[in-house]
C-alpha cells in the first residue's frame, strides 16, 4: 500500500511548499526558466491561505517588492534563474545594508547571459556572495534532494528572520525539475523562527539598536514610525556621513553573520573519518559523488564526501579538517572553477585540491569523478 | 461680521512641527529649490486628509526629492533609483490599510523607474504618486533628464538637449492611472488642494509637479533666479484646465496644463486581490 504521508513532487513544488510552512505569505516575481513553478505554484497556494502573489513587471520589481512586503511585517519570497538573479543583486544589497529578512531563490542554469536556460549549471556559486556591490553578508544554501530543497527553504526563511538578512537558496536546474517522493512534516514538527518584534514604546525604538547583536524590527503601520535607507544609516535609521558610524555599521552586518557561522553551517560527511580521498560537492552533483564514494568503497579505496549545505559562510572548519587527512580534495562542480577557490584557500597546501569541471548542460557522472579517483588511491 | 473677520486672522498657525522630524533638519535642498515649498503643500493636504501618521508609509527613491521621507514622522522608506513604486507595491500589497505615498523625482520617475512606475499605473494599486519634475538631475550635478526641454543646457547636453520630452500626464494616463493632475511649486494652494484630491482618490493616482532647480537648471540656462523659474515655468509656462476653454489658442500654445487632468473610476488592485482570495478559498 502506498504511504499516504508521501507526496511525488518536483523540486520547485518543495520549495513552494517549504516556504508555506515556513508562514511565507508574500510572493513576488517575474517568469523565468528554470524556476518558473515556484511562481506557478505559490499563484494557487498562497491566496488560498490569505496570502499574496504578484508577478512583477520585471525582476527588480520582484525584489524590490518582497522587501516592501517584509517591512510590511510580511515573510516574502522570489525565486528566479540566471540573469534574474543578476538582476536581483541590487535590491539584495539593498536587503543587506538595511536588514530586511527575504528569501531568493535562484535555480541555476547555464550561463553567461541567456546561455542555457534549460540546462544545469552551479556557476552561480560566488555571484551567490559576491554579486551585490559593496562588502555585505551572504548566507547561501544548497540542497540536493527534493526532500532537502523542502526543508532548507525552511531554514532559509528561519535564518533570514533570526538574522535580519536576505538569505539565497541556490540549486540547479537537476533538483528544481526533478521529482522525487517527500514528506511533508506536521505542524509544529520543524521549528519556524519569526523575528523579533520590539517591546519597547515607539519614541524608543532604534531599528538598527547595535547593543543587540540583532536588533528587533518592527512592521510598518504598528506605530513604530521609523525610517529605512540603503545609505550607511545611525541605529535611529536615519542616514550619516560619520566615518566611525559608517565603518561600524558595514562591519556589523557581516559580523552578525560571521560571529554565528557555526550556527548557520550545516554539512554532511560521508565516510570521511579514514578517507585518504576527499570529494567536496553540493547540489546535485553530491548526489554523483555520493555514488561515486559508494562505488570505491565496495573496492576499499577509502573515499569520503563532504557536502555542505550551506555554500555561504564557506564551510572553512569541515574543509580545514578533511585537508588535515586526505592527500586530495576532488571538488566536481558544474562551473569552470568556483567553490574549488574557497577549498584551496581553506585547505592552504595540507593536501592537493583538484577540480572537475564541466559546462556543456550536462552533469558530472559519477563515472568522471571516479575515473580522478582512480588516479589518486 | 467685523468681529468675525478678526476672528479667523487669529487663527493658529499652522503647525508643520507636528508632521516633521525636526531633528532630522536642516534638510540638504539648496535655496530657491521648490521641494520645500511642495513639502508644505503635502503635509497640508495630510493634515486635510484626516489620515494618522501611523497610516501612512511614505515611499521614495533615489535624488533630491527622494530624500522628503527623512523628514516627515510617517512610516518612511528611501529605496533605489527608480525602484521605490515596486517597494511601495509590496508594501502596499501586503499591507491595504496603509496608505502609500510615493515621492519620485523627473530622473526617478520617468527614466530608470519608467517600467515600475507604468506598470504601478496600470494595475491602479491604490497610492498617491508625487513626481517632482525640476528638469535635471540635481543630486549627480546637472545632467539632461526625460523632462529637460530640447535646446536646454545640462552638464552631459552642453551644445543643447537633442532628446524631446516624456509627458508624465500623458504617460500615467495612458498606463492606466485613474488619476492625474498637474501642479507647481508657484501655484502652492492649488496644489494642496490637488494633492488632498489624490489622496482621496482610490487608486493609482499620479501629480506631476513642476518645480525648480536653481543651482543646477538655472545656473546652466542663464535663469538668474528661483523666483525668474518659477515665474517662467509655472506662472507663465503652465495653463489651469479650467481657464484653458477660456482663453484664445495663442495663450494656451506650448503651455502644460495645470490641475486636475483625468479622473476615471476603475477596480482597485487590492481590492481585486481580495475577491481573488475569497474566490480561491472556496476552490
Amino acid at each position: 500500500m502506498a504511504d499516504k504521508t508521501k507526496r511525488l513532487l518536483q523540486g520547485n513544488e518543495a520549495c513552494a511548499e517549504g516556504a508555506l510552512y515556513a508562514g511565507c505569505n508574500f510572493f513576488a516575481g517575474y517568469p523565468i526558466t528554470p524556476s518558473t513553478e515556484i511562481g506557478e505554484c505559490l499563484s494557487v497556494r498562497l491566496p488560498k491561505t490569505g496570502g499574496k502573489f504578484i508577478q512583477m513587471e520585471d525582476e527588480i520589481g520582484a525584489i524590490s517588492a518582497i522587501i516592501g512586503a517584509s517591512l510590511a511585517g510580511s515573510k516574502s519570497l522570489t525565486a528566479t534563474s540566471g540573469p534574474g538573479f543578476s538582476l536581483k543583486q541590487e535590491g539584495i544589497g539593498f536587503a543587506c545594508m538595511t536588514e530586511v529578512p527575504c528569501v531568493i531563490v535562484n535555480v541555476m542554469r547555464g550561463g553567461p547571459s541567456t546561455g542555457f536556460p534549460t540546462g544545469p549549471s552551479q556557476s552561480d556559486i560566488m555571484q551567490a556572495k559576491w554579486g551585490a556591490h559593496g562588502d555585505h553578508p551572504a548566507v547561501v544554501l544548497t540542497p540536493s534532494t527534493v526532500q532537502e530543497i523542502f526543508y532548507e527553504t525552511v531554514r532559509s526563511f528561519n535564518l533570514s528572520e533570526k538574522y535580519r538578512t536576505p538569505v539565497i537558496l541556490l540549486y540547479d536546474e537537476i533538483v528544481g525539475h526533478m521529482r522525487e517522493p517527500i514528506v511533508i512534516p506536521e505542524e509544529g514538527e520543524v521549528e519556524i523562527v519569526n523575528r523579533i518584534k520590539p517591546t519597547c514604546p515607539p519614541e524608543e525604538y532604534l531599528p538598527y539598536d547595535d547593543s543587540h547583536e540583532i536588533a528587533p524590527l518592527a512592521a510598518y503601520g504598528e506605530g513604530y514610525r521609523f525610517h529605512v535607507t540603503g545609505l550607511n544609516h545611525k541605529p535611529d535609521g536615519f542616514p550619516t556621513n560619520d566615518p566611525k558610524l559608517i565603518e561600524k555599521e558595514n562591519k556589523r552586518i557581516i559580523d552578525k553573520i560571521e560571529n554565528n557561522k557555526k550556527q548557520i553551517w550545516k554539512n554532511e560527511a560521508i565516510d570521511l573519518d579514514d578517507a585518504t580521498i576527499g570529494i567536496f560537492a553540493y547540489g546535485s552533483i553530491a548526489r554523483s559523488a555520493r555514488y561515486a564514494v559508494n562505488i570505491m568503497r565496495d573496492k576499499d579505496i577509502k573515499v569520503g564526501l563532504l557536502r555542505p549545505l550551506t555554500i555561504w559562510p564557506f564551510p572553512e572548519e569541515a574543509v580545514s579538517e578533511m585537508a588535515e587527512k586526505v592527500k586530495v580534495i576532488i571538488v566536481p562542480e558544474m562551473n569552470l572553477g568556483q567553490a574549488v577557490i574557497e577549498v584551496e584557500r581553506v585547505a592552504g597546501g595540507k593536501c592537493e585540491v583538484v577540480g572537475i569541471n564541466r559546462v556543456d548542460g550536462d552533469p558530472i557522472h559519477p563515472q568522471q569523478i571516479i575515473e580522478v579517483i582512480e588516479k589518486y588511491k | 461680521m467685523a468681529v468675525q473677520t478678526a476672528a479667523k486672522k487669529e487663527r493658529a498657525p499652522f503647525d508643520y512641527d507636528r508632521y516633521l522630524r525636526p531633528k532630522k533638519l536642516p534638510h540638504i535642498w539648496c535655496p530657491g529649490c521648490g521641494h520645500g515649498i511642495v513639502l508644505k503643500s503635502l503635509i497640508r493636504a495630510i493634515d486635510a486628509s484626516g489620515l494618522t501618521k501611523d497610516q501612512i508609509c511614505m515611499v521614495s527613491g533615489i535624488g533630491c526629492s527622494s530624500r522628503t521621507p527623512g523628514y516627515v514622522d510617517f512610516n518612511t522608506l528611501h529605496t533605489l533609483h527608480g525602484r521605490s513604486f515596486a517597494y511601495a507595491t509590496g508594501v502596499k500589497l501586503a499591507k491595504p490599510e496603509l496608505k502609500v505615498i510615493v515621492i519620485s523625482g523627473d530622473g526617478d520617475a520617468l527614466a530608470i523607474g519608467g517600467n515600475h512606475f507604468i506598470h504601478t499605473c496600470r494595475r491602479n494599486i491604490d497610492m498617491t504618486i508625487l513626481v517632482y519634475s525640476n528638469f535635471i538631475y540635481g543630486m549627480t550635478g546637472g545632467q539632461y533628464s526625460p523632462t529637460t526641454p530640447q535646446g536646454a543646457i545640462a552638464t552631459t547636453s552642453r551644445f543643447g538637449n537633442i532628446e524631446p520630452v516624456f509627458d508624465c500626464c500623458d504617460l500615467a494616463k495612458a498606463a492606466g492611472a485613474t488619476f492625474v493632475a498637474r501642479g507647481t511649486s508657484y501655484h502652492c494652494q492649488d496644489l494642496e488642494k490637488t494633492i488632498l484630491e489624490a489622496i482621496r482618490h482610490k487608486g493609482t493616482s499620479v501629480v506631476e509637479i513642476i518645480d525648480q532647480c536653481p543651482t543646477y537648471y538655472g545656473r546652466l540656462n542663464k535663469l538668474r533666479s528661483a523666483t525668474e523659474m518659477m515665474e517662467k515655468f509655472e506662472k507663465n509656462g503652465t495653463v489651469s484646465v479650467k481657464q484653458v476653454d477660456k482663453l484664445p489658442p495663442e495663450k494656451v500654445e506650448g503651455k502644460l496644463l495645470r490641475g486636475i487632468l483625468h479622473r476615471v473610476e476603475r477596480p482597485e488592485y487590492c481590492e481585486e486581490y481580495d475577491k481573488l482570495i475569497q474566490d480561491a478559498k472556496g476552490k
